[in-house]
């Protein structure tokens, strides 16, 4: 079952091919986050540290609960991706 | 004829300003690079692309490149890591281009390397390996642990310096494989011992046109000159309103001359001596200084000049100009000897960077 990711505007702005909503294949935050670099390259480098974890000023939800790269995400799950007021 | 364009990086976004044919009359875009803090722009003359390094607290690092004169822009920090365990890279201090390569330096300091035109980057983690890293240990400045200056040699692709706060200046002399501390001669005054193998606190590097033995810096505890490619310094700060200051700029001909902004102590506020702005030039390397300041203001000017904040184009009379971290843009047509103000308002100034475009 798809899962509907959510990106904000700044970076569907940085990403040319990105869209605010998409609707992919993942069973977790860090397989949907493959996906989307699969679909425009660079995104992943733009939300993903080394570790790997999220990077510290970015914020996913997935089904408005705060999660990691690890967190599974369920068939319809919605994925908020949310730069954190914590980045200036 | 060509026209002068200034690179300028500041903390909200990059910008491009087009002075024309006459270095007049500039003209000022719109914030570039998505609005993202830009330490560095610089131009690569053999491909007539920009390039600009910061970084975002949001995205992490990224080299942006323009081939359009910043009409459009890519970006990429792709194998730009210390690996899964190493310390993360929050931004790009300092991108340069040279023999066909893009350098860049991140913080903490380490220094990267792109052969695809900044597609993909490469870490050349010989620096990192020097063991002054481990031991004394490389401390970071104020402004962080950054690797803030590269100074490619102009003809010999495996010669090159780099200038790391607070750690110093080194050299590579086989392509980055291996690097020498070259800071002999050079004061670290925040330390008991004056001259530590590392530690100073380099705040720029130059190198002297048409002859890269000759090296300048502008360092927390003075201004020196080398000779000798880094390998001995000496100290040029007598007659300087203060040793302290961040910039340094050098001719694009006269070998002999180089442009300093001396600022005060780093325990007094590190802005303009007494409110009153001036670029200091030296007609014969460090000898002597003289005092520039026609078409600047001279009172309750307490402004600050960071690192790479000043460029020199390549006109005859050479261009000069620099940024202020409050905003103000200013530029010499006569190498100095007047001034005047090509932008105000902008977001604090970080980088500015002359490029003469056909």
């Amino acid at each position: 079952m798809a899962v509907t990711v959510i990106l904000p505007r700044s970076l569907v702005s940085l990403i040319p091919g990105t869209s605010r909503s998409t609707e992919i294949e993942a069973s977790s935050v860090a397989e949907a986050i493959d996906r989307l670099d699969e679909l425009t390259p660079g995104l992943r480098n733009r939300l993903v540290d080394s570790g790997p974890t999220i990077r510290q000023h970015i914020n996913v939800f997935v089904d408005g609960e705060m999660a990691t790269l690890q967190t599974p995400v369920g068939p319809n799950a919605t994925v908020h991706v949310i730069p954190a007021v914590s980045g200036g | 004829m060509t026209r002068t364009m200034l690179l300028v990086g500041t903390r909200k976004g990059a910008f491009i300003l087009d002075g024309g044919r006459g270095r007049r009359n500039w003209s000022v875009s719109e914030p570039l690079c998505e609005g993202w803090p830009i330490h560095d722009l610089q131009w690569d003359p053999a491909t007539g692309s920009v390039y600009a390094g910061g970084g975002s607290a949001w995205f992490g690092p990224a080299v942006f490149r323009s081939d359009d004169l910043g009409k459009t822009w890519t970006h990429s920090s792709e194998g730009m890591t210390y690996g899964d365990d190493g310390p993360k890279i929050p931004t790009v201090w300092n991108v340069t281009p040279a023999h066909g390569s893009i350098y860049a330096g991140v913080e903490p300091a380490g220094l990267f390397r792109s052969d695809d035109d900044g597609k993909t980057w490469t870490h050349l983690h010989g620096l990192r390996d020097h063991p002054s890293r481990e031991k004394p240990g490389w401390q970071p400045g104020a402004g962080g642990l950054i690797c803030h200056t590269i100074v490619p040699h102009p003809t010999d692709a495996e010669k090159m310096w780099v200038a790391i706060s607070a750690v110093g200046t080194f050299a590579t002399e086989d392509g980055g494989a291996t690097w020498e501390a070259r800071n002999r001669g050079v004061v670290d005054c925040n330390s008991p011992d004056p001259h530590p193998e590392t530690g100073q606190c380099v705040h720029k590097l130059v190198m002297s046109a048409g002859n890269p033995d000759w090296l300048y810096q502008q360092n927390h505890c003075g201004v020196y000159r080398s000779s000798d490619g880094g390998r001995q310094w000496e100290d040029i700060s007598k007659g300087l309103s203060s040793e302290f200051g961040f910039v340094m700029g050098t001719h694009p001909r006269d070998d002999a001359s180089a442009w300093v902004i001396p600022l005060s102590h780093p325990e007094e506020g590190r802005v303009a001596p007494d409110g009153a702005l001036a670029v200091w030039r030296t007609r014969d390397r460090g000898d002597s200084w003289e005092r520039g300041s026609s078409g600047l203001p001279q009172e309750a000017a307490y402004v600050g000049v960071l690192r790479e904040a000043l460029s020199v184009d390549r006109g005859d009379p050479a261009g000069v100009y620099f940024g202020t971290s409050t905003g103000q843009l200013y530029g010499s047509t006569d190498e100095g000897a007047s001034w005047s103000r090509i932008a105000d308002n902008l977001p604090p100034i970080w980088g500015v960077q002359a490029v003469e475009v056909d």
